[in-house]
């Protein structure tokens, strides 16, 4: 994975609440089995509106969304952060996110960053006063920052290490693969196995 | 202090724990579908690596598959493709797959309970956000995404923060025609779509534990509709005796109950948070808006948003109430529907089959709708066959179709078109959910079969 250490870009304002994945790519989007193309689904039915933010020339190149509260509700598909990704974006701001969603993107490298509903909304006057408006999100200095205004958020140090160095969870986990076994030993007869079949 | 069940059944999978890291946590059964395996097959190559634990892993063939036709090959080239692909990868991985024309295929949170591989205790995952379902049988069950499919397949475990607890006590009984469909769609109205975020719930009370267990299924399925990942209900009696007798039900029964019964919440166990909700005062609950926390009791009407005080609640009842092409006061029962769908892991189950068929029996649909029914599964379907239940349908009108998840998400052919309006017993009313510009009303089983009698959305106190 591509090391997250910080992305300075400009801005897309998204004004909505409540963005579910059904609407971040929709499910006829899914059939693929690769990592790869899912931009054309990403918000595919808003995107037949010509007045949709993503279709404003303004706000094309943009490489950060800023999005209303409980961004990624819904299904768990991780189509919808490869969808995002696919499309350019670095990261996406919120004042909410999903659980599963939030999950996924830290895993992926999308990185999701949590600030109050009403920094998000100073956010939007400024990047639609401008849509040029650099917005650097820094995850060292846990800041995202835009004209003079810096903005601190949260995530986990364990997250946030993982993300800078570009490492993948498998890869921690298989090292402690002894206290695995370990635990197998452990478990108790009675817990159900699939195989061999029974019917 | 005592311990929450939740904290207990954490605490039970914990292998690895260590100060600034997430616990790592033991999977005892992953389940599998075609949609969000298939990059996690990929990467397992990739790197070389092998699926750890094949015989606690399961797949079956739902997301994407057609309800019709289906002993000749998915019309679908792409669908098709995601199908082969997942059998491709369990044939090459060892995995057992219960493929298309399999009496065990069916919608993975049906297929799970039936075969009795959902026991109390466990922790359960799959691709798929509707794994709280298993949550029913007192199991931590959460949906996860298609990197951490591929982390269970390669370690039997994940890396997970612990999450808080939350209590939802449910006490009193239910009015006759109320039903644990709206007993969910109560919660996630009065908490909201984000209220259970970073929690798991426990659904608590009196009214839960007369539930049977299709019942307790569907309301921990919709837990993720209140945003929090797992939901969960303390086993009992009503649990044991659904999984005595099924296929993998364990062959020392009475150690497994044994263990089964120390699964409860101390009674000196503090949760995070309390919900308290009265069961008699629940009516039939149906959804009006675009997301499943827009909902309301079926006798009132869609709102007004003048009279929302919460600037971002007004707006977005403002944008649903478009979206539904539905006017501010319209009274709820006064809406007329295009379609019925009466299926999905939220009700797809024989227990809401049955109760419709008890309103449907002898009767016709309206003229002016058609009614999908759609089994959760084979083995739900040839049950419901031996009962009589697919004459009742196709007597009354509807079409009998195939398992698997259909038209909930409408990923195979079975989909609203623009503008087209459905009663649906499934648990996501999102814009275009069901088909691109579908418009979808929430509702249980029985309003389901209700308004496919009457035309507009209905409850059996209406007939």
């Amino acid at each position: 994975m591509e090391k997250f250490i910080s992305h300075t870009g400009t801005a897309v304002p998204l004004r909505r609440s409540n963005v579910d994945t059904d609407q971040i790519i929709p499910a006829v989007y899914l059939k693929r089995v690769t990592r790869s193309g899912f931009e054309d689904g990403l918000f595919a039915a808003w995107r037949s509106d010509p007045e949709f933010v993503l279709n404003q020339t303004a706000y094309k190149a943009g490489t950060v969304l800023v999005a209303g509260a409980d961004f990624g509700t819904g299904s768990s598909r991780e189509h919808a952060v490869w969808a995002l990704q696919n499309y350019g974006f670095k990261a996406v701001i919120s004042s909410r996110f999903a659980d599963i969603f939030r999950g996924n993107s830290l895993k992926g490298g999308l990185l999701t960053v949590i600030i109050n509903q009403s920094d998000v909304e100073a956010l939007w006057l400024a990047i639609e006063a401008d849509p040029t408006t650099k917005v650097c999100v820094d995850l060292e200095s846990r800041t995202v920052s835009y004209n003079n205004v810096v903005l601190p958020f949260d995530i986990d140090d364990y997250t946030r290490w993982r993300l800078m160095e570009g490492l993948d969870d498998i890869g921690l986990t298989v090292k402690h693969v002894d206290s695995i076994t370990e635990f197998e030993k452990s478990r108790t007869a009675h817990k159900p196995a699939t195989l061999p079949i029974r019917i | 202090m005592g311990k929450t069940l939740a904290e207990k059944i954490w605490a039970e999978h914990v292998v690895r724990a260590a100060d600034g890291e997430p616990d790592l946590v033991y999977i005892d059964l992953h389940l599998i579908h075609e949609v969000t395996s298939a990059q996690a097959f990929d990467g397992l190559r990739l790197t070389g690596r092998q699926v750890r634990r094949p015989d606690l892993t399961i797949a079956t063939e739902d997301h994407n598959v057609p309800t019709q036709n289906i002993d000749q090959p998915i019309a679908d080239p792409v669908s098709k493709l995601q199908v082969d692909t997942l059998r491709a990868n369990c044939a090459e991985f060892g995995i057992r797959c219960h493929s298309l024309g399999d009496k065990d295929q069916g919608v993975v949170h049906v297929v799970g309970p039936q075969l009795g591989l959902t026991q109390p205790g466990m922790t359960i995952v799959c691709g798929d956000s509707h794994t709280s379902t298993h949550g029913a049988f007192g199991s931590l069950a959460f949906g996860i995404g298609t990197s951490e499919v591929e982390h269970v397949l390669a370690t039997q475990t994940l890396p997970l923060l612990r999450p808080k607890t939350m209590a939802i006590n449910i006490e009193g009984e239910l009015k006759p025609g109320v039903t644990s469909k709206d007993i969910i769609l109560a919660i996630i109205a009065k908490i909201g779509t984000g209220g259970g975020q970073g929690y798991v719930i426990e659904y608590r009370g009196s009214a839960i534990r007369a539930l049977s267990m299709e019942s307790r299924m569907t309301v921990c399925n919709m837990s993720i509709e209140a945003g929090a990942r797992a939901g969960l209900i303390a086993p009992d009696q009503t649990t044991f005796d659904f999984i005595k007798g099924k296929p993998h039900a364990p062959e020392d029964f009475d150690s497994a109950v044994a263990y089964w019964k120390t699964l409860f919440t101390d009674s000196d166990a503090v949760f995070d948070v309390e919900v308290n909700i009265d069961a008699h005062i629940l009516e039939p609950f149906v959804t009006w808006g675009t997301n499943p926390g827009q909902g309301a009791s079926l006798s009132s009407n869609a709102p007004n948003p003048a009279d929302i005080h919460d600037e971002e609640a007004r707006g977005a009842a403002e944008r649903a109430l478009v979206y539904m092409g539905l006017e501010a006061g319209t009274p709820l029962k006064n809406i007329a529907i295009d379609t019925v769908f009466l299926g999905s892991c939220t009700n797809g189950r024989i227990e809401d089959l049955r109760a419709a068929a008890d309103v449907i029996k002898g009767k016709k649909i309206a003229s002016t709708l058609r009614m999908l029914v759609v089994p959760g599964s084979a083995r739900v379907r040839l049950e419901a066959e031996a009962e009589g239940l697919d004459k009742v349908f196709i007597d009354a009108g509807a079409e009998w179709r195939n398992a698997g998840c259909s038209m909930c998400l409408g990923m195979n052919p079975d989909q609203l078109a623009v503008g087209e309006r459905a009663a649906s017993t499934s648990n996501r009313n999102f814009e275009g959910r069901q088909g691109k510009g579908g418009r979808t009303h929430l509702v249980s089983p029985l309003v389901a079969a209700a308004t496919a009698l009457r035309g507009t959305l209905s409850s059996p106190a209406d007939l």
